[in-house]
Formats: structure tokens, sequence, C-alpha cells
């Protein structure tokens, strides 16, 4: 058995929601459920006197649990809770004691207690609880020392039907339930920026829908695989993604051979906004996501991505637009695609890839060149989203 | 046949098992799956499949039962020869020779010596990916402990002269081991130890219509090797852990099935080969890799064409249900050249032009023609597209 029989599950951000407070709360606790769900054992996930607490109903695994709940937008801190019938003050202080000293065996650490009575009829009020187990946790865990101001660890006992203690607080990863915040359209590749965007945007709260464009033969299914598989990856913390993988290889071909070659990657981009917003209006999405950050390559300077911008009406939302390469890397690792992320199949042969593409486009020459394209474009775009192959992804289930 | 009536030309990669070998396979594993170490019936029957088993191929190389050694794989098997061979021998030298076109079975346990103090000679070859017996007796040293040659070259098709190399290096030191990679050769070629001077000789399982994760090894009498796995003491203590009964059997019926019929496989496979030459020849700026007469692989055809990266091709004709492989992975960031095209002398500018198509004795010579027919359907598509 575990030495834990719940959790108290801590949200910072929701408690400033005002008068919507309860549907960001209804939110989470649905998240929370969702999450433990492939977990082993039985939980209750309980909303009450304003906090969520998750009790288990059998035996479980700790480190499986927490590692669930960790993935969980909303959470800011998980508190592993031991619960016990109500007892005398007496056996209270023994049993906060012997707590405190397998939680804390080494180590010099300051300390207080803070009690919270909601059941009035306890016999003793807070302040004579958090006398009297603080005197019990000095006797029996000499390491330990009082600080009222300031202390390392806070030894918190609440007291209701029945008693709740605890003292650690796991990081959660913060940020809004997802599915408060509506939904937006990814473009997700087989690059270490894109997933982490989409996570960045997920954790407000938002759900993800993802585009990948896929240019066979001069990408391999390996290429795919590899998107399919990051989209997994993040899928652990958005919840399911709908993955719509487009076949972009006869309009790639088309401008290759009308359009300018240094402008090739420019344009590519601006077809690939074109059809990603077709897409997310067609699917109820109010924004795009891209991993785009100034000055990262070529067709993401200010002026290439204000050309990228213009052909598309709904907000583009760029999370990594002031990150460094080195920042958005270990965001990758923390968040798990990393690894994924630098296997080497690639998503755009270097076919189409011009030796020296322009840096500075400017936006009516490229219009001007993508008339070139008037003749087969609308119909190519037309037949790339109707054969809009979309691949269902959550992290508990696998295809291909 | 499946609907997309596929056509697999990869069979150097690996092979589609003989039905006949799932089927005795799928047998052992229900019926005789005893342990061949137990003391009772059902291991004294395991063990009777691994002795009929060795009897077969000791009869299909000609010789005798008690030098054959199973392993896991033909890696396994190489390693055992080249590290097991050098450790047994290092008190007499510490000097191995090879050649730049092997495997990396090979090649990655050279090294491994290498980072343990041996000295390791590497031979090149001439255009056709060929090495001279002559260079290699004039490598061998009074310290030379053990040549490593392969039979036949896994991406063109070379074909090693091994009983005038064997010869060779007996002359110039008759202490000195010869091993020879077989993993490519066995079953498509007669490869008899006794008369090529070889002492150790790997072969695969998944090469030639049998199971994947099964490789032999023969050492000849009189070889010592130091074991690279200890545990339970089977097969002599040469390689410990219970043997693959059904690997072992499938592994020697399909050895069995392949080299009854040699001549006339050999002949059905280079008459596949020689029309792709012919059809393939057709397309201008196209050339293959290594010789192109029957002193070469009956099974492999390496083709390089300009202006088309192979990847890419690949790609195409695995969207038409053909699947050949190609040299080196499309990838920027993790550049995989191949050392023997670079060893031929191929140009730089075509390193990544060439695709290997492989054949077996499963192919028909319509596939060869439909497979030339999408080749030449494709490859004037492809070369409307270079990176500029």
């Amino acid at each position: 058995m575990n030495k834990y029989d719940a959790f108290l599950i801590k949200y910072a951000e929701i408690g400033i929601k005002g008068k919507n407070r309860h549907v960001f709360e209804e939110a989470l606790v649905r998240q929370i459920r969702i999450a433990l769900r492939p977990c082993e054992g039985q939980f209750n996930v309980i909303r009450t006197y304003g906090r969520i607490f998750v009790e288990a109903r059998s035996d479980f695994d700790f480190d499986e649990a927490t590692e669930a709940l960790s993935h969980v937008f909303g959470i800011w801190g998980i508190c592993p809770v031991a619960v016990h019938d109500l007892m005398p003050l007496e056996e209270l202080s023994k049993t906060a004691a012997a707590f405190m000293r397998e939680e804390y065996p080494d180590g010099e650490h300051s300390f207080k207690v803070r009690t919270r009575r909601m059941n009035k009829e306890y016999p003793q009020d807070s302040l004579e609880i958090n006398a009297e187990l603080g005197h019990a946790v000095l006797e029996a865990c000499p390491n330990l020392s009082v600080d009222v101001h300031t202390p390392e660890i806070t030894l918190c006992v609440e007291i209701r039907e029945k008693l709740y203690i605890y003292s650690q607080v796991i990081p959660g990863p913060g940020g809004l339930p997802v599915g408060v915040g509506g939904k937006c359209m990814l473009l997700l590749s087989g690059g270490i920026d894109s997933p982490v965007a989409g996570y960045m945007i997920a954790k407000r709260g938002v759900r993800i829908d993802a585009v990948y464009f896929n240019a066979p033969p001069y990408t391999s299914e390996r290429a795919l695989q590899k998107v399919v598989d990051l989209a997994r990856e993040i899928s652990v913390y958005t919840g399911p993604i709908r993955l719509h993988n487009i076949n972009f290889t006869e309009i790639q071909l088309y401008i290759y051979e009308q359009c300018p070659h240094d402008e090739l990657t420019i344009i590519m981009r601006r077809y690939m906004m074109r059809i990603a917003e077709r897409l997310a209006k067609e699917n109820d999405c109010l924004g795009l996501i891209t991993g785009e950050s100034i000055g990262q390559v070529a067709s993401q300077t200010l002026a290439a991505l204000a050309v990228t911008n213009e052909v598309c009406t709904l907000p583009v939302f760029r999370p990594l637009i002031g990150f460094d390469k080195e920042e958005i890397v270990r965001v990758s690792k923390k968040i798990g695609t990393y690894d994924t992320s630098i296997l080497p199949y690639e998503d755009c042969c270097t076919i189409f890839v011009a030796k020296h593409p322009v840096t500075k486009p400017r936006a009516e020459v490229i219009r001007k060149h993508e008339h070139n394209l008037d003749e087969k474009i609308d119909e190519m775009v037309e037949r790339a989203i109707a054969n809009d192959d979309i691949i269902n992804i959550s992290s508990y289930s696998s295809r291909q | 046949m499946n609907e997309k009536r596929e056509i697999y030309l990869d069979n150097s990669a690996t092979t589609r098992c003989f039905p006949q070998v799932a089927a005795l396979m799928n047998e052992i594993y229900l019926e005789d799956y005893g342990n061949p170490s137990s003391m009772h019936h059902k291991g004294v029957t395991a063990e009777r499949r691994v002795a009929e088993a060795k009897k077969i191929l000791a009869g299909i190389l000609k010789v005798r039962e008690k030098n054959l050694y199973f392993t896991s794989c033909g890696t396994e098997s190489d390693n055992l020869a080249i590290i097991g061979g050098a450790l047994a021998a290092q008190r007499r030298g510490k000097h191995l020779i090879t050649t730049v076109i092997e495997h990396p079975a090979v090649q990655e346990a050279m090294k491994h010596l290498e980072s343990m103090g041996f000295e390791i000679t590497r031979l090149g070859v001439d255009r056709d990916g060929i090495v001279s017996p002559e260079a290699v007796a004039a490598a061998v040293r009074p310290d030379t402990i053990l040549v490593s040659v392969m039979h036949t070259n896994n991406e063109i098709g070379s074909v090693q002269p091994i009983a005038e190399i064997g010869a060779a290096v007996k002359a110039a030191n008759p202490g000195t081991l010869f091993h020879v990679d077989a993993v490519q050769g066995f079953g498509k070629s007669l490869i008899l130890p006794k008369r090529m001077h070889i002492d150790l000789l790997a072969a695969s399982g998944h090469k030639i219509h049998g199971p994947k994760g099964m490789g032999f090894l023969y050492v000849a009498d009189g070889v010592r090797l130091e074991p690279i796995l200890f545990g339970g003491g089977q097969q002599g203590g040469m390689r410990s852990g219970t043997e693959n009964v059904p690997g072992i059997a499938g592994m020697a019926l399909a050895a069995q099935i392949l080299c009854k019929n040699l001549d006339e496989d050999r002949e059905k496979l280079f008459a596949m080969k020689n029309r792709l030459i012919e059809r393939l020849g057709e397309i201008p700026d196209l050339a293959f890799n290594g010789r192109t007469d029957e002193t070469a692989a009956p099974h492999i055809l390496s083709v390089r064409i300009k202006g088309v990266r192979a990847e890419v091709l690949l790609h195409a004709l695995e969207d038409k249900g053909i699947y050949v492989s190609s040299g080196s992975a499309c990838a920027s960031n993790r550049p995989h050249l191949s050392e023997t095209l670079a060893a031929i002398g191929t140009p730089a500018s075509e390193m990544d032009n060439s695709i290997r198509i492989s054949l077996s004795v499963m192919n028909t010579m319509e596939e060869m023609d439909r497979a030339a027919d999408a080749v030449i359907e494709i490859v004037p598509f492809l070369r409307k597209f270079v990176r500029r």
C-alpha cells in the first residue's frame, strides 16, 4: 500500500477567473479523469471546498499517477495526501510526527504547521493544533527546525469529516485546462519547433488539430511516422489530436516549375498557410499555430513572416517568436519530443530548397510570381484538401 | 500476390521465407519444442532436429558436422570468427587484414579489435570492387593472425576470388586464419571451404529464404576461437545459449532447397539480371556499379542514374509496389555515404544516385520487365526536378 491515499490538486490561475471559475474547474476535473484513465487503480476526482481532490479507491502506482497528473494543464501543484479518520489531538500529533519523519528522514529543513479546521466540531482550534503538532514533529525529527515566516516545508493538516495530511508539492505544468480556450490548427512538421509551439498554445487551454504537408516520393513514409509519433507525444498534454495529412507533392512540383527558384520556400509556405487556414475554418479552429521564430531560417525573417502572414485572415499564433533555438530545445526535451524530432527523416527534400533563398521577399513581387500558378493551382489546392487523410491521434492508441 | 501485385526486389536486405520452411518451423514450435539439453524424450527429439540440420548444411559445404556452430545472425557469426579468432591467436601476433568494402559486421568488429590494441590493414579494391589476391599476399606478415574477405559484396554484388585469396594467404603464412563473410554469397554461389582454404565461414538464414535471427559459422579443424558468449556451455562451449531449434531446422531446409538447384537457379537469376541490364541500359547517363558479366553475383544489380536521387526513385517505385534499396539515406543531418561506392571511385556528386536491385528465385522475368518499365517511366520525370 502507498503511504498516500489521495492527491490535493492546486491550481492557480483558475482562481481568478471570476464567474467562469466553475467552467475552468469542471474542465480541469474532466482532464484529470482522462489523464488517470490508463493508470492502474481507481480514482474519485472530487471538486470540494474550492479545491480538487483525487482520492484513490484502490491500490495504485504512485509514480504512474503523479506523472499522469503532471501532464494536465491547469495544475499548478500536486500534493500527495495521507487521509485518516478523525482522531484526538494526542494521536494526531503522533501521526503527523511519523508522517514527517518518513517524508524527511534526513537533511536539515525548516518547517511550520498550517491547520485548516473546516470541521468546527473538532474540539481544539487551529492555533492549538499548530502548536501541538509543531512540538510533536520537533521531538520526533531532530533534523527539522521551526520557521514560521519562511519555512522550507509546510506541514498542512486539514480537518473535515476526515483528516488530510500533506507537505509536498510536486510541480504541475501550470496553464489552463485544455478545452476552455477553443481550438487551433497547428502546422506540424517533423522538426523541433512546431511540437513545442503546439504544446505552448495548448497550455493556455486550447485544443489542437494539426496539419502535416507530406511530399511523397520526395519524403518517406518514415517522415510521416515521425510526425505521427510527435503528435502522439504532445497529445499526452493536449488530449486527442486530429492530424490532417495533406499530400503537397503536386503543388510543390508546380511551384518549382513555374516560380523563381529562390522564392520556392516562401511561396510553398504561403500555400501551406492557405491550406491550413481552409482546414482550420472547416474544423472550427479559431487560429493557426506555427513554430516560427524570427530569423531562424530564411523563411522566418521579419520580411518573410510578413509575406507569409498576409495570405491568412485568421490570427497566426507564433509562441516561439522570441525564443532562441536553445530555449526551444530545452522545452522540447522537457516535454519529451526532442528525441523524435532529431530523427533523420526529412519533411522537405533538398531538391526544393534553394541554395540561396530570398531573405527579404517583397509581397508585391511574390504575388506577381504567384500569378504564374493561376492556371492550375486552385484545382490542385482543392484536390489536396479533398484527399486530406485524417489520422486520429491520442496518446493511448496507436496507428501504423 | 496481393492486389497491388508487389514486386520485391530487395532480397539482399532480406528474403521472403520459403513456405515449406515456415511450415516446418511452425511444426517444431508446436510439436518438437523441447530443449536439446533436456534428458527426456522431448529433448532428444529436439536434439535430433539440430543434428539433421547440421547434416544438411555439412553436406552442402562438404564439411563435417562437428565443424558447424549455430548463432543468432550473420553479424554474430562474423564477430565470433573475428573477435574470437583474434583473442585466441593474440599470442602469435596482433595483425589482421581486411578490405574497405566489408559489411559493418566485419568493419566494426575490426574497429573494436583496433581499440583493444590490434593492428588492422584495410585493403582497397579495383574499379569493379574486387580485391587482388596479390595485394592480400603482400600484406600478410609473420604476425598476421587473420584475414577477413567477404565472398559477395552486399552493395554492388562483386564476387571476390576467394579460392585464390585463400591460397595466397596460406602461401604467405600458413598460420594465418582465413575468414570469409559469405552472408550474401551462400546459397547463390558454390562455396566449398576446404577447397578454398577457408578456416572460418559466416552465413545467415534470412538471406536464403530462411528464418531471421539465425546464422551459422563454419570453423575448420584445429582452429581455436575464444567464445564471445558465456553460459550453459551449449555447442561445446563455443556458443552458449539454448539452441534455436526451429530456426536451425528452418535455415537448413532453406539452404537445402536453394542449393539443390544451384546451377539452374543461378542461370535463372542471371537471365533476370541480364534482362534488367539490357532494358535499363537504354536510359541515358545510367551506369552499373561493378561488373555486369557472370563473374559477379547473380542476384545483385547496382544502378547509378545521374541526376536522380536514389531515395526519391526508391519511394517513387514503392508507390508502384516495387521495392528496391538505395545506397544512402536522404538526410542532410546524417550523411551516410557508402564506403563501397567510394572505394570503386564513384564521383562525389553521384554518391546518392545508386539504387540496388536484388533478386531471388521467387522473382519472375515478367517482374523484371515491369520493374524496368517503371524505372524507365519515372527517371525522366525525376530528372526534371533537381536542386538549383
